[in-house]
Parts: C-alpha cells; structure tokens; sequence
C-alpha cells in the first residue's frame, strides 16, 4: 500500500453566511475574503503539517492545482512541492498535478517536474489532471471542446521531451516548438511515475490502461459512492486487455478523521467537517461543467461532475450523513482500520490519498488525528494486497545518495583552496 | 419546412428549406432552431430560405474538425457552395450573426445583402457581455426575452427535468450545441472580427432588441460603424430573442436591403 498525505489547502475564515450570502467558493469567490497577511501563516502552517507526516511513515506527500478556489490555495502547486522537497528526506513528492493543458508552452510542467525530481533525488510522483471545468475553463479560459485535444497534445511533448537525448522540433496544432531540448532532465527513467486524476471519463480510463499510468479518483464523496466508478475502472481494465489488475493501477482520495474513540472524533472533528462538506464545496453549479468539457460518450454513462447540484437540490450535511454515506471515515483506530479496509479491498486500490487536514481544522488536532492513523491504522494495512508488493512501476525510485538540505557547514571565512599562512617567526 | 441533406467537406449538413422567392440563407443562433422558429414563419413568406444547422445542432453531427473563426467561415461557404447558391441573402441571429458577418468579410464580392440579428463578434470592455456558459437553464430566460415569464413557457414547454432520460438527453443536446458554439463564443464571444469587418461590402442591415440583456444594444452602433454604409434597426418589446417576440419587424428589416 502507497499512503500520501494530503493537504488541500482550505482557506480557513471562510464566514458563517458564506452559502446564504455568497456566490460561490470557486471561480468569482469574493476577493474581500482573502487576507494576505493571514495567508502569511496559513500557508508556512499547511507545509509544516506536510513535512510532519512525512516523519510519521507515509509514504508520500500530496499536493494539487486549483485556481480562484477558496478550498485549495495553491495554484502553483510545483512552488509548494518545492519547499516540500527541501524540508522532507524520504516522503514522495506527490505533485497530482499540473494541468497541463494550462502551461504555455507544456514543457514548462516537463521542466519544473525535472526540477523537483533532480532537487528531490528522484522522489516526484507526477499527476497530469485535465483539470476541473472551473479551472480550467472558468478561470483559465480554455475552450471546453477542445480541451482535452489539447490536454493530449501537451502530454505528447511532455513525455518525448522527457525521454528524447536530442533536440527535436515539436509541431503540434496548439504548440510549435523547432527546438525542444529540455534542460534539465529528470532523475527517474524513462520518466517519474504519473497519476491521470479523473472523474469518470472513459477516455481517462483508456489513456491510464494505455500508457500504465495510475487513475485516481479523487472525490469528497467517499468510497461508498465511488463503487460504481471503479467498478467501471476495472471492469474497463480486463476489457481493454491490460496485462494484470495490479491495485497500484488506480488510486483513490479519502477524507479520514482518527481519535481515541468515534465518540472523541465527532465530538474533535465534526465542526471543521461541518466547514468543509457544508461551506467550502459551495461552487456555483452554473460552473460545474462548461458544455463541451465533458465528451458526449462520459455523459451517456451517466458520469456528471461531482459538483453539479444532487437531485432535489443541496441538503446540509450532519455527521451521521457523512459517515453513514462514506464521504468521511471517522473515529477510533479501530473503526477506522475496518473501514479503510472495506475501502481498500471494495475498490482495489493500492494508492491512498488521505485527506487528513480538513476545513478549518486546527494545527493540534490535524496532528493528532495524523499521528493516530500513522501508529494505529496504518501499520495494519501495509499488507493488504502482498501478491502485488513487487510492482513498483506506479511509484517512485528515489537515488540512494540523497544530499541533506541545509548541510554547508560554517561559514568560510578564507579564501577555499588558498595555501595557509605561514607563521610569521616572531608568533 | 422540408428537412433536407446536403453533403460538404467536413460533415453531412441538415438544414431546413421553404417559401419562395430570391435565395435566402440563414444561420441559427447559439440556442439553436427548429422548424416552428416563428421568424423562419415569417422570411419563408418573402424568401426561398435555406437554414443549414450548425455542425453539433439538430440532426447535423458535432464535428471535431470544426475548431476555430476561420474553419466556421469557410464551413459556412462550403455549405452556401453545396447548396448551389450564388449571392444569397444572408441572414445570421448571434452566433450565426458572427459567422455571417465573418464570411461577408472574407468574402466580400460573393455576398451583397446582409442582416445581422444582434449578432455576437465584437467585445466593449466598458459592456462586458454575461458569460452565458454558466447560466443555468432558469436563469436563461431573463437574458433572452423582453418577456422573460412568456420566454420561459416557450423554452420549457415540454420538459421534463425530473425524468432521467430527459435530463440525460439535455444535456448531451446541450454539450453538443454548446460544446461547437464554445469554439467561437468562450470565454468571450470575440475573435477579431473587428478588425476585419472593414472588408465588408454587402448592403447591411444590423437589428437590435432594445431589451436584449444578452449582447446589449449598444452594440448595434459599434457594428454599424464597423461597416460602412449599415443601418441600424432597434425594435422595441424585444430581447435576444427577437426573432421570436418580434419577427415580422426583423422580416420587414430584412426586405429593406433584399
């Protein structure tokens, strides 16, 4: 099992109103309720709960690209994968992803993606996600119905750019490049590991089973609900003649709460739970889906955007909703073990995302819950899938000699290589 | 009106033809047609109309090779070319009003008489038009009708969002006909025509709702001065959908450059 700690990166003051009186968390959210300042320790806050669970054992940390969202400040996430690379040793550096359809030209993601595999050693996990309609429409413009050509036609250069030793010219219909020749390279070969983010396309699943890339589900809605999708997956998986249903194919997000007892963790985690499911996921459903975005062939399965409004309209969700449908895996170690696994072997995925910092939860209480599930749950799913413990093809390789950061020594205050003085005989 | 076929490059076309007199082609908005349109009523008394649905709409398949200002112009040649037409009327309602006015610009010496029904194609940053890819369905009528109460009986008559099939069939319709209109209409329903509306020699007539709240009425001066010799027409009591609260004055507006 691959477990990456997750940080979203909710804006954290969102007020009490914000549903009644806003329009939406994503997209045109109000610039007024944005504070820089506050940011100043939100976001050296959020790293810091990164770098600590990669002391605690998981095996990666995670993080993703949103754009104009009030639930994930992080439009660059390669800046803050950067700070992570530094500070952590051994933790993967789960970048899922970039939209790569977004970068002009693509093979900016191919070089800052070399970069952090070089800077970490060769520990970057990449994610190349469409991207959501919101951000990649809605805040960045691109045309629905031809984004996903373009999506194709960056992934193309991205990978020749990685694994061809010569310069070549690149002429794509979005993209003419005469001299591709990136510089530098990275570390894992032929490429880092790459994760495909989906949400029910049949096409994503083709482009996964094709390429042997990792699909990941990455849904608030919990496993319960997210059966039929991969069911869909890996129903898709034997169809499409792929060599092994390995679980690592597919990975899957989980918001996951640990205390002491349930009782501790409704009691510790319901009101940052209550922020999260019942405050920040409040997007306009007018930005949901730009028509175009999703191919006629995803909308016959019946796949529609995780943010379109539910039928019969948004109801607030309690704790017992949350848990009960599965958004939520909350409460003793115990349960949370039972539950995980239900989740683990339900939908067959090696490839946990975990969602531990949640709304406006606290620094303590996001540490508590992080190092419950590192020492208590966690150790007791290592196993779950040991015919597969060999396949390492969806995870990263990092070198064996890795440089710790911050290790110059003190200060040199004569010149390096000089000779050394001589005494003067008088001394 | 006789649902017809006529083949071009890029696709098998569907249009619809009827009435009689000199030809007249016309191009349907971002919404759509059908063959009860109360304007195609109205220019079929007076005209031999040819309406061709536009690649994604209608019985005409989506067309991925479709993708940009130039490819919808040319198509749009292509299909007067394989009707066997020369210099026919042109007529185009918002979106099929920029194509029109595009194809007039590139082609200036094979279209004379042209109608422009608030069509889209030029931004104003001080009249920034509503990003109508995030409307939800009941929030459309408000944009399109100067009777916005009328306007919606008329788009949901029939409609059933509660049943599933219904609701899975809009929306593949409306990832069809909204997907190909994306291409020349999202994020911002610009691509350059101004700068080529100059080329235009046809006798143009531009017509305006005055309680258009989709592509203001302001507008309808920034495209006549774009074309030299153009007359604007405001009607009153009319929205976007001025071809359906006020045909008979876009009819009248059309004879005055027939």
């Amino acid at each position: 099992m691959k477990f990456t700690w997750f940080n979203l990166m909710p804006w954290p003051y969102l007020p009490d109103d914000f549903r009644e009186k806003h329009h939406s968390v994503w997209v045109d959210i109000d610039q007024k309720l944005f504070d820089p300042v506050k940011s100043h320790e939100v976001y050296n806050t959020y790293m810091d709960l990164l770098e600590y669970a990669g002391t605690l054992g998981f095996d990666g940390i995670g993080v993703n690209e949103h754009h104009q969202n009030g639930y994930g400040i992080m439009p660059s996430p390669n800046i803050i994968a950067a700070g992570l690379a530094r500070r952590t040793k051994d933790a993967a550096i789960v970048v899922l992803g970039n939209s790569i359809a977004l970068y002009n030209p693509p093979i900016r993601v191919a070089e800052e993606f070399a970069m952090l595999d070089c800077i970490s050693g060769g520990r970057l996990v990449a994610g190349f996600p469409v991207g959501t309609s919101m951000d990649t429409n809605f805040c960045y413009g691109q045309i629905p119905a031809l984004t996903r050509e373009k999506y194709a036609e960056a992934h193309e250069m991205i990978i020749k750019a990685w694994t061809t030793r010569e310069p070549f010219a690149f002429n794509g219909r979005y993209n003419k490049l005469r001299h591709v020749n990136i510089w530098p390279r990275p570390i894992q070969q032929p490429h880092p590991p790459i994760h495909i983010p989906g949400g029910g396309s049949v096409e994503t699943y083709d482009f996964c089973i094709d390429n042997t890339y990792s699909y990941s589900y990455l849904s608030f809605t919990g496993y319960i609900r997210a059966q039929a999708l991969m069911n869909g997956y890996w129903k898709r998986v034997e169809e499409r003649g792929a060599p092994d249903k390995s679980p690592y194919r597919a990975g899957f997000a989980q918001t996951i709460c640990v205390a002491e007892t349930d009782e501790e963790a409704e009691r510790l985690y319901w009101p940052h739970l209550n922020y999260f499911y019942n405050r920040c996921l409040h997007v306009y459903p007018g930005f949901a889906d730009a028509p175009g975005y999703r191919t006629i062939k995803t909308i016959q399965t019946g796949a529609l955007s995780q943010y379109a409004p539910p039928r019969g309209g948004f109801a607030e969700l309690t704790w017992k909703d949350l848990i009960e449908g599965g958004h939520v895996i909350a409460g003793s170690p115990e349960t949370v073990r039972q539950r995980m696994e239900d989740l683990i072997k339900g939908l067959h995925v090696g490839n946990i995302f975990c969602l531990m910092h949640v709304g406006n939860m606290p620094t303590d209480k996001c540490m508590y819950s992080t190092k419950l599930f590192a020492d208590k749950v966690m150790p007791k799913l290592r196993n779950m899938f040991p015919e597969w413990a060999e396949d390492s093809r969806f995870w990263c390789h990092p070198i064996e000699n890795r440089v710790t950061a911050g290790s110059l020594g003190p200060a040199v205050t004569t010149a390096p290589g000089a000779a050394p003085r001589q005494p003067v005989p008088a001394e | 009106m006789e649902s017809k076929t006529v083949q071009t490059r890029h696709a098998p076309i569907r249009y619809l033809e009827g009435g009689s007199g000199e030809p007249l082609v016309f191009l349907h908005g971002a919404g759509g047609m059908t063959p009860d349109d109360p304007l195609l009523k109205e220019l079929t008394s007076r005209f031999h109309v040819y309406a061709p649905f536009i690649p994604g709409y209608g019985e005409t398949e989506e067309c991925g090779t479709l993708r940009d200002m130039l490819d919808f112009a040319l198509h749009g040649w292509d299909v007067v070319e394989a009707l066997g037409l020369k210099n026919p009327i042109l007529v185009g309602h918002s979106m099929g009003g920029m194509i029109a006015a595009e194809m007039a610009a590139l082609a200036p010496n094979d279209v004379s008489r042209l109608a422009l029904i608030c069509p889209a194609g030029l931004w104003l940053d001080d009249h920034p038009i509503v990003d109508m890819f995030s409307l939800l369905p009941f929030e459309m009528p408000g944009y399109l009708f100067h009777d916005p109460a009328a306007g919606a009986a008329m788009m949901t008559a029939g409609m059933n969002f509660d049943d599933p099939k219904f609701l899975q069939d809009y929306l593949i319709r409306n990832a069809r006909q909204l997907g190909m209109a994306g291409k020349l209409l999202f994020p911002i329903p610009e691509r350059g025509l101004a700068e080529r509306l100059y080329r235009v020699k046809a006798k143009t007539v531009i017509v305006w709702g005055e309680s258009d709240k989709l592509i203001p009425p302001i507008y309808g001066p920034a495209f006549q001065a774009a074309i030299a010799g153009s007359s604007l027409v405001n009607v009153p009591e009319a929205g976007h959908m001025i071809i359906a609260e006020q045909p008979a004055a876009v009819l009248k507006a059309v004879e005055a450059v027939a």
